[in-house]
């Protein structure tokens, strides 16, 4: 129980800095020019908007994924707050569980509502509407684990943003390929398997994160 | 060689033929010492020699790469990091970890007062002084109501107002009882139940 009270304690303050320095609006900004930007380029032909443009909004919260992966590990292992938490006897597992979970909640719920609102400017409504929204709804904890995995993969190395940029991408196309692929006809096989390949990503990030952090203190 | 082990947990500190190696060197080996409660070690020898590490080890950071350590299960570390959110207010940054250790709010103004900080827990973290600052850890330390303090050169940076300060809360620790292993460079106003020296391992080599 205490431990449990703990654990929300530590998410809480997690959640409410990341509010609260903006790092949770980046990736909707980022998230909404980017869909903004498309109609521009591509014209506004509706058939086309229709068609691509559940793709690309998905291509956008892959790459919106990039954008806080310099600030989830890094900070606490600097000023502290990790050992400090270690010496308390957490493990580094427990903590990269509760760094997920916090960075979803900063991250999913603010990315949803922002391919709601991307999806007016391509036209998408209805099923196809509800299906990009299950899409992403069931992608972003894999979507945040990666990026927990990714960022205390690449803590303490110089210019860790660029490369977390390139591991995260490879890894993430599975996600891509099911998550645009569940748009098309035949789409509810391409969301359960976009089901697993999340829960597989969620199951195993905080055991990869937590063996990444612990052999940085070696 | 043998894995080390750091497990297990007892109202005492005790290490026997402690090792550690850190970037595949050897820092210190067959180290040995036991602090009872109520008892302070003080921890000396030139920079680089594993004073850190030793703390870090006994915190629960480093595995031990030989030998045995048991410590206290609630351990406070006060290193050379803040641990306080910059941007909350002193109080609030120190509520975090109050919280964390289900401390009341009462016990953040206690320590506060301790650490000779009273009159700053309004001010955000990231105004504070050197000085200011190494008295916002040792707040942070007499917070966690831990056994063992692990203090690595608490001192730095206090004037000789705070580190007479920081003498009386020492010793108010020890006479509750408490543990304390710290490492410095700058007398700390307390008497000591034990001194280790650490030594570079190539002249201890050299002396055998």
């Amino acid at each position: 129980m205490f431990v449990i009270r703990a654990i929300a304690t530590i998410i809480w303050r997690d959640v409410r800095q990341s509010y609260a320095s903006g790092g949770t609006w980046l990736p909707v900004i980022f998230y909404l020019s980017a869909a903004t930007l498309f109609p521009f380029a591509v014209g506004p032909d509706r058939d086309l908007l229709l068609q691509t443009g559940g793709g690309i909004l998905w291509i956008a919260a892959l790459l919106a994924t990039l954008l806080p992966l310099d600030r989830l590990v890094q900070p606490d292992l600097e000023n502290g707050f990790h050992d400090q938490l270690i010496a308390r006897g957490f493990s580094d597992e427990i903590l990269a569980a509760a760094r997920l979970v916090s960075h979803w909640l900063s991250f999913g719920p603010p990315l949803l509502f922002a391919a709601f609102l991307a999806s007016g400017l391509m036209g998408l409504e209805g099923a196809a509407l509800g299906t990009l929204l299950a899409s992403l709804a069931i992608a972003t904890p894999a979507l945040a684990g990666l990026a927990v995995m990714i960022a205390a993969l690449t803590a303490g190395l110089k210019g860790a943003g660029a490369l977390g940029g390139l591991l995260l991408v490879p890894l993430a196309i599975p996600l891509l390929i099911f998550g645009a692929g569940s748009l098309s006809a035949q789409g509810s096989s391409a969301l359960m398997f976009l089901a697993a390949i999340s829960l597989l990503l969620v199951a195993i990030t905080p055991f990869a994160a937590g063996a990444a952090l612990s052999a940085l203190r070696e | 060689m043998n894995e080390g082990q750091s497990t297990g947990s007892s109202n005492r500190l005790f290490a026997e033929a402690l090792g550690c190696v850190r970037g595949g060197r050897i820092l210190f080996r067959g180290l040995g010492f036991a602090l009872e409660p109520g008892q302070a070690g003080l921890l000396t020898g030139p920079n680089g020699v594993g004073k850190s590490s030793l703390l870090r080890l006994v915190a629960g950071l480093l595995q031990p790469s030989a030998g045995i350590c048991t410590a206290p299960e609630t351990k406070a570390l006060c290193d050379d990091r803040l641990a306080l959110d910059e941007h909350l207010p002193l109080e609030q940054a120190l509520g975090f970890w109050a919280r964390l250790d289900g401390q009341s709010e009462a016990a953040v103004s206690a320590a506060m007062a301790r650490a000779g900080l009273g009159h700053l827990a309004e001010v955000p973290v990231r105004y504070f002084s050197t000085g200011q600052r190494q008295r916002a850890r040792l707040a942070r330390t007499y917070l966690a109501a831990a056994t063992l303090w692990l203090l690595d050169e608490p001192a730095n940076g206090l004037d000789s107002d705070s580190v007479a300060q920081l003498g009386s809360a020492l010793q108010a620790h020890l006479d509750g009882g408490g543990i304390i292993l710290a490492a410095s460079h700058i007398p700390l106003p307390i008497a000591f139940d034990l001194s280790l020296q650490l030594q570079p391992l190539e002249e201890l080599e050299a002396c055998l």
